[in-house]
């Protein structure tokens, strides 16, 4: 899977759990919880599904390494 | 490959490729002759065709539709050409009780397939008895086909798909527009007969319009476009058959109608086409239709006057505004 | 449309004061009724109405001087005749959009474009339609006017809780991770079990103690519009249990799936803010309950303990109590035990 693949999979994701927000609302380095208006829950929820589809498990204390759209392409791609 | 030319050139090259591809055509009416046609539309084609094939008539409408009339059953194909549509009263016999009929009185064994041409409309300052637009009489008819070219293009392919149909069709050319101008690609597929054409596409505002209230459409357009008003010009082509799908398509788009027809309201083409939307499309509408017509009055010879009886840009607009605030 | 205004009842006449009304907003009124009472220097006098018609708006409290010519209520005259355009009747039917309710609303001809309109207000809105803000701002109105609120914050040093919390998710899978808004709202309900009288209604002057505790969680729609369905019997949850609840409540919530009792069954409420940044919330209790605990958002603060200055996890716990119903003494006792639970995380399990 490259980058491209798990940009595109990350965002399917959010718009899976968030169905109102539009695609262009998701900005590569805003936080993702402020910008979109997506809480814990949520977010947790996309970690996830994430965990589902890439099979990559986000450890509580990495939360951080994974609050925008372009961190999270970071995080998964080095470790998938 | 197009080109751009008038709509009497255009009407004249038809004729004149029918002529020279078909031997049974000829070209009959008053003054089609020596003078070239009242419009002249056939100047040259005695010298070129020879008198058996242009003929010029006296001044007698029932007597050359008639005889058009019997050649097109005895295999013929005759285009008649009636000076204006003004004349044709003279002719009506020949037209509505012979060409319309025979072959339903003859039980199938007798087409007519007679084209008869005249020039019609008003806005010439010709006075009361020559300025009709009585197109829409001729469409209450059943037998009949009526046709009304606007642009360069049909006034060539017309004379083409009546030529080639094997009933009566009567042409209805506005004198308006033999001197306008437009592209026509002679090789061209012919939109068929009973075909509207939209011209512009539109949202807001379905207006169905024929022969050379088109051109006012067009204009119309131009000026509620500006305003974001956004109008759905349609040319109606074929005034029998009238094409029913293409009305009912763009009603449902829009849900808004005005009609643009030359001919008085009472009993026109224009009553017809809103009939037909109530009976077929009665709950697409969201305001009720609306029609620039001509006053229902003899028409003036003051030139102001006749302007004012007469369909006009200003007119059109100002309707859309008013359909457009009912909805 | 009409106004009808104060008429005048004699040259004299500057002002009067309306004594009673005898219709109310949606009456009917034929030309002639008598629609009110007003009373004149001369007197208490009838008044009539002059037109048929629909009773819109009363604009004047009884009791209300006005001046001539003042308007005083709104009549929907029902020679109004409205037209529905042909088109506008057959979407309506299409889309189940009430004609009759929306040319109550409409003046001239009802067309397409407004069936349209009023449909994605019903649509694209769901349950956040004009109706949910005009329901909450009922419900506010009437709490903000008839119960006499008390408000009790306290900071709570979640730093023991939380450092609980990671440990244990950090020995589960994702799917099983408990968010801190679950502990919290599960120390709540333990703080309830020791504190009741917050957890009931308010009704006919008496306080009802209710056993079931189904905190009311306020769930906010992204396209806008907040419910707060409960978490029903929470009062027999464990940890995992409040978590997963919650979990199904709010993905219920947004995909517009809840059971009716979680919306009518609440308890009590309780909000959190805390995601958006926010550091306290005072709350307005919906009625007939009795509290509001509001939760603010888990922050990094300055905190002196054993003599010491440090940097302790801390938020912001707020209450807003019925003082019809509970006395500050008691949302004191209640926030304490809220407090000495959550330094205790083990025992939340």
């Amino acid at each position: 899977m490259n980058i491209a693949d798990i940009k595109k999979t990350i965002i399917k994701e959010i718009l899976n759990i968030a169905p109102e927000i539009e695609e262009a609302e998701i900005v590569d380095d805003e936080n993702i919880q402020h910008s979109l208006e997506i809480d814990s829950f949520d977010f947790l929820k996309i970690l996830i599904a994430l965990n589902e589809k890439l099979g990559v498990e986000v450890p509580e204390a990495d939360y951080t390494k994974v609050d925008t759209l372009n961190k999270m392409v970071d995080y998964f791609s080095k470790r998938l | 490959m197009s080109e751009n030319t008038t709509y009497r050139e255009a009407v004249k090259r038809a004729i004149h490729k029918a002529m020279k591809e078909d031997e049974r055509v000829f070209l009959m009416g008053e003054d089609v002759g020596r003078y070239g046609g009242s419009y002249a539309v056939s100047m040259g084609f005695l010298e070129e065709f020879g008198s058996e094939r242009i003929i010029d008539t006296p001044l007698c409408e029932s007597g050359f539709t008639g005889a058009g009339i019997g050649a097109a059953v005895n295999g013929m194909r005759p285009i008649v050409e009636i000076m204006t549509i003004n004349f044709s009263f003279l002719a009506l016999d020949q037209i509505i009780n012979s060409a319309s009929k025979l072959l339903y009185m003859s039980g199938g064994q007798f087409n007519v397939p007679i084209v008869i041409r005249m020039a019609t409309g008003g806005g010439n300052q010709l006075g009361a008895q020559h300025s009709h637009s009585l197109e829409g009489w001729y469409a209450h008819v059943p037998g009949l086909k009526v046709l009304t070219p606007a642009t360069v293009q049909d006034a060539y392919d017309m004379v083409g798909l009546a030529l080639d149909h094997p009933d009566p069709i009567l042409i209805f050319e506005n004198s308006n527009l033999y001197n306008t101008k437009g592209e026509l690609d002679t090789n061209a597929t012919p939109l068929p007969i009973g075909k509207a054409k939209i011209h512009r596409e539109g949202k807001d505002l379905t207006l169905l319009t024929y022969g050379v209230n088109l051109l006012k459409a067009l204009k119309a357009h131009e000026r509620l476009a500006k305003e974001g008003i956004d109008v759905e010009v349609i040319d109606l082509r074929s005034l029998r058959p009238l094409d029913d799908e293409a009305i009912m398509a763009s009603v449902k788009k829009t849900h808004r109608v005005m009609i643009v027809d030359e001919g008085w309201k009472s009993g026109s083409i224009s009553a017809e086409i809103m009939a037909r939307i109530n009976e077929q499309a009665f709950y697409e509408l969201d305001a009720p239709m609306v029609r620039v017509c001509s006053a229902e009055v003899p028409f003036p010879y003051a030139e102001h006057l006749e302007r004012a009886a007469m369909p006009q840009v200003d007119e059109i607009v100002a309707m859309a505004h008013k359909v457009m605030e009912e909805s | 449309m009409s106004e009808f205004i104060m008429p005048s009842l004699g040259a004299d006449m500057e002002s009067a004061v309306l004594m009673e009304w005898k219709i109310k907003e949606g009456d009917k009124v034929k030309k002639g009724d008598i629609i009110a009472e007003v009373e004149t220097s001369k007197g208490v006098i009838e008044i009539e109405i002059f037109e048929d018609g629909i009773v819109e708006k009363l604009l004047v409290e009884p009791e209300t001087e006005c001046k001539v010519g003042t308007p005083l209520a709104i009549i929907h005259s029902v020679s109004e005749r409205i037209n529905i355009s042909p088109a506008a009747k057959k979407r309506a039917k299409e889309l189940g959009v009430d004609l009759e309710k929306l040319a109550s609303q409409t003046k001239g001809t009802i067309n397409l474009s407004q069936v349209e309109a009023t449909d994605e207000k019903t649509e694209t809105k769901a349950p956040t339609t004009d109706g949910m803000r005009q329901a909450i701002a009922r419900a506010m109105s009437k709490s903000n006017t008839e119960i006499p609120h008390y408000y009790l914050s306290t900071s709570i040093n979640m730093t023991a809780a939380l450092k609980w919390l990671e440990e244990l998710n950090s020995q589960r899978p994702i799917g099983e991770r408990i968010l801190p808004a679950a502990l919290l709202i599960h120390a709540i309900v333990l703080a309830l079990k020791k504190v009741p009288q917050l957890n009931g209604f308010w009704q006919n002057d008496t306080q009802e103690i209710i056993s079931e505790i189904n905190p009311g969680i306020a769930i906010a729609l992204r396209k806008g519009g907040l419910i707060t369905p409960a978490i029903l019997n929470t009062q027999e949850m464990n940890l995992n249990e409040t978590m997963h609840s919650l979990d199904d409540l709010i993905t219920r919530t947004r995909t517009g799936k809840l059971k009716g009792g979680e919306m009518t069954q609440q308890t009590i409420t309780i909000t959190n803010l805390g995601d958006l940044g926010i550091e306290s919330v005072f709350g307005v209790i919906y009625p007939p309950q009795v509290a509001i605990v509001g939760i603010g958002n888990i922050m990094d603060v300055p905190w002196a303990e054993n003599d010491m200055l440090c940097a302790r996890k801390v938020v912001k716990v707020t209450l807003a109590g019925d003082h019809r119903a509970t006395d500050g003494r008691i949302g004191a006792q209640f926030l304490d035990k809220l407090d000495k639970i959550l330094q205790k995380p083990e025992e939340l399990l």
